[in-house]
C-alpha cells in the first residue's frame, strides 16, 4: 500500500518525466499524448468539484467542454478569415491569442453553467442526471445544425493560437503551458476544498438539512460549485480544441460527458488527484489497448466494472487502500 | 401576556386523512425548558418540523421573538436565532467533529463565499467551534471522524453545532436518545444550565430527564395537546396518566 501523497507526487512526476524523456528521444507523439492527458485531467478536475465535493452527478459536462472548444473555434475562425465575429451592437473581431480565448471560454461556460445549474438544481438524483444530459444533447444538435461554423463537419483551425513569448507550435511548449494550467487548477481546487466554501459544500453533499439548519443555503452552494466546475471544464475545452486545431459537435456529445466522468471514476471521485491519475490512465489505455484492438472499449469497460465493484476509491483507492475519499 | 420567545398559534397539519397536528398552541418563555412528551405517532416530529420550517402548517402561525416566521425557510429561521438538534443525527459523517462544529460557526458568521483561506485556520471560526465542543465535552474528539463517534457522542455534537450559533431558542428532538445513563445524566446537567442562555423546547422520551429538567410539560396525543402544566400537575393529571404515562407513573 502506498501513501496517497506519494502516489500524487509520483503522478505529477510522470507528467514531468515522460515528456522530458520524449523530448530527448525525439518522440513528439508521446508529448501530444501527455498534453491530451493533462487537458483531460483539467476537464475532470472541473467535474470533480461538482461531483466529488458537491455530489452533483452531471452527465452534461460536455456542454462546457464544447463551449470552451467553440469559443476557441469561432474566435480563431474569424481571425483566420479576417471577418468580424459580430458587428452589432459593437464590432467584435476574432483573435488568435490564447489568453483572450481562455477568458472568453471561461466566461461563456460559467454563464452556461449558471443557467443550466439554476434549472437543473430544482431536481435531484436521477432527474438531475437526465436534465443535465438533456442540456448536453440540446447543445450537440444545435452545433450540428449550425452551418455557419461547419455544422456536423466542425471547424478546422490551420495554425495553433499564440501565447505571448511562446512558440505554441512546438509540442513541448504547448504541453508546458497545459501543465502549468493543470498545476494552477490543482492548487485552486486544493485550496477550495479546504476553504469555508469547500467545507460548506462538502457538508451540503452529505447532509443538506444540516447546512440549512446552520443557516446556509445548500442549493446556492451547489450552484456556485456547478459554475466553478463548468468554468474549469470550459477552459479545458479551449485547450483541447487548440491541441487538435479542430472543433466539432463531438465535443458536445454525451459520450464526451461520459468520458470525463470515466476519468474521474477511474482515478477516484472526490480525491484531489483522482482526475489527474484517471486521465493519465485513460490516455495510456487508449494508446496501448487501442493499438491492440479497435474494440478496446470492452477492456476499459471491464476495468471500470472492477473498479466500481471492488475499489470504490478508484485507482487511488486501490493503491492506497483507503476507501473514504475526503480528508 | 408574557413575552414568548417561540410560540405556535393554532397550527394544524394533515397528511391525507391523518391529522398530525390539531390546533397546537404552545409557547416557550425565556429561561424555561418546555418539554413535549407523547406516545409514538403523537405528532411530535411533525410539530418540530413546522416550528423549524421543514414543514409548512396548513393553518396557524409560528412566531419567533415576536416575529411571524410561518413563511420563512429553515435557514432563515436559523439565522433569526433558532437552534435545532435532530432526533436522527444529521451531521456530515465523513467530516471530523471539528469540521462539523466549524460549519456551525460558519453558518453563524453567514459568509461561506470564501474560496482560498483554510476554514480550519480561521481564528474566529475555530475558536467558536472549539469552545462549543469543549462545552459539550467533545474537545478530545475534535479530530475524530464523525462516523466513528458513538450515538451518544453524535448527540453531543448536534448540541455543540447548535451552540456555535448562540441561538435565542433551542429546539431539541430527543437529545438523550441512544445515550448511556452516564451520558444522559451529564447532558441533563448541561441543559439545566443552558436554559438561562436560551430557552429549550425539548422533545424527549427519557422521562427521568424530562421530570428533572422541565419547567413545563405539554402532552401530545393524536396530534392534540391534551394538557400543559408543571411536572406535578402533569403527574397528577388523570387524562395524561391514562393516555400516556401508564399506571406506574
Amino acid at each position: 500500500m502506498i501513501r496517497e501523497t506519494y502516489l500524487n507526487t509520483l503522478t505529477l512526476g510522470l507528467f514531468v518525466l515522460i515528456p522530458a524523456w520524449a523530448l530527448m528521444a525525439d518522440e513528439p507523439f508521446t508529448i501530444t499524448l501527455m498534453t491530451r492527458a493533462a487537458i483531460f485531467a483539467i476537464a475532470a478536475i472541473g467535474l470533480n468539484i461538482a461531483l466529488g465535493i458537491g455530489g452533483l452527478v452531471s452527465l452534461g459536462h460536455a456542454v462546457f467542454f464544447g463551449i470552451g472548444g467553440y469559443a476557441m473555434g469561432i474566435l480563431a475562425y474569424h481571425a483566420q478569415t479576417y471577418t468580424p465575429v459580430a458587428e452589432w451592437p459593437f464590432l467584435i473581431d476574432g483573435t488568435k491569442s490564447m489568453p483572450i480565448i481562455w477568458l472568453v471560454a471561461v466566461i461563456v461556460s460559467s454563464l452556461a453553467a449558471f443557467v443550466i445549474g439554476s434549472l437543473s438544481l430544482r431536481t435531484t438524483g436521477v432527474y438531475f442526471i437526465m436534465i443535465t444530459l438533456a442540456f448536453g444533447q440540446m447543445f450537440f444538435f444545435f452545433t450540428i445544425s449550425w452551418a455557419e461554423y461547419g455544422g456536423e463537419d466542425g471547424l478546422s483551425i490551420y495554425l495553433r493560437n499564440g501565447f505571448p513569448g511562446l512558440n505554441t507550435l512546438a509540442p513541448i511548449q504547448f504541453y508546458g503551458l497545459c501543465l502549468v494550467i493543470l498545476c494552477l487548477v490543482l492548487l485552486f481546487t486544493w485550496r477550495l476544498s479546504k476553504s469555508p466554501f469547500g467545507l460548506a459544500l462538502n457538508a451540503a453533499r452529505q447532509a443538506p438539512i444540516r447546512v440549512e439548519t446552520v443557516g446556509l443555503d445548500p442549493t446556492r452552494l451547489k450552484l456556485i460549485a456547478f459554475v466553478i466546475s463548468g468554468a474549469i471544464t470550459g477552459l479545458a475545452g479551449a485547450l483541447f480544441a487548440d491541441l487538435n486545431r479542430f472543433v466539432s459537435p463531438t465535443m458536445f456529445s454525451w459520450q464526451t460527458s461520459g468520458e470525463i466522468m470515466i476519468f474521474l471514476i477511474l482515478g477516484g471521485v472526490g480525491r484531489l488527484y483522482g482526475p489527474v491519475i484517471g486521465a493519465l490512465a485513460y490516455v495510456a489505455l487508449e494508446h496501448w489497448l487501442g493499438g491492440l484492438s479497435d474494440y478496446w472499449h470492452i477492456y476499459l469497460g471491464i476495468l471500470l466494472l472492477l473498479i466500481v465493484l471492488f475499489g470504490r476509491g478508484g485507482l487511488i483507492g486501490l493503491a492506497s487502500g483507503r476507501k473514504v475519499a475526503h480528508d | 401576556m408574557t413575552e414568548l420567545v417561540l410560540e405556535t398559534q393554532d397550527i394544524c397539519k394533515s397528511f391525507g386523512a391523518l391529522r398530525a397536528s390539531r390546533n397546537i398552541s404552545i409557547g416557550l418563555k425565556a429561561g424555561e425548558i418546555h418539554a413535549v412528551i407523547g406516545p409514538n405517532g403523537a405528532g411530535k416530529t411533525t410539530l418540530i418540523g413546522q416550528i423549524c420550517g421543514t414543514l409548512k402548517p396548513d393553518s396557524g402561525s409560528v412566531r419567533l421573538l415576536g416575529e411571524d416566521v410561518t413563511q420563512l425557510a429553515t435557514r432563515e429561521r436559523a439565522r433569526l436565532g433558532l437552534g435545532r438538534t435532530f432526533q436522527i443525527s444529521s451531521l456530515a459523517m465523513e467530516d471530523t467533529v471539528l469540521q462539523n462544529a466549524v460549519l456551525g460557526a460558519l453558518g453563524a458568521a453567514g459568509n461561506p463565499w470564501r474560496f482560498w483561506q483554510d476554514a480550519l485556520k480561521d481564528r474566529a471560526l475555530r475558536e467558536k467551534a472549539e469552545s462549543a465542543l469543549e462545552r459539550v465535552g467533545l474537545q478530545d474528539h475534535a479530530r475524530t471522524r464523525t462516523a466513528e463517534l458513538s450515538h451518544g457522542q453524535r448527540r453531543q455534537l448536534e448540541v455543540a453545532v447548535a451552540l456555535t450559533k448562540e441561538p435565542r431558542a433551542f429546539v431539541m428532538d430527543e437529545p438523550m436518545a441512544g445515550m448511556g445513563s452516564e451520558g444522559s445524566k451529564r447532558l441533563t446537567e448541561f441543559l439545566d444550565e443552558l436554559r438561562s442562555e436560551a430557552p429549550i423546547l425539548l422533545v424527549e422520551h427519557d422521562m427521568d430527564a424530562v421530570f428533572a429538567l422541565a419547567d413545563r410539560i405539554s402532552v401530545l396525543v393524536y396530534g392534540e395537546v391534551i394538557a400543559t402544566g408543571t411536572v406535578d400537575e402533569i403527574r397528577s393529571d388523570a387524562a395524561v396518566r391514562e393516555a400516556y404515562l401508564g399506571e406506574d407513573a
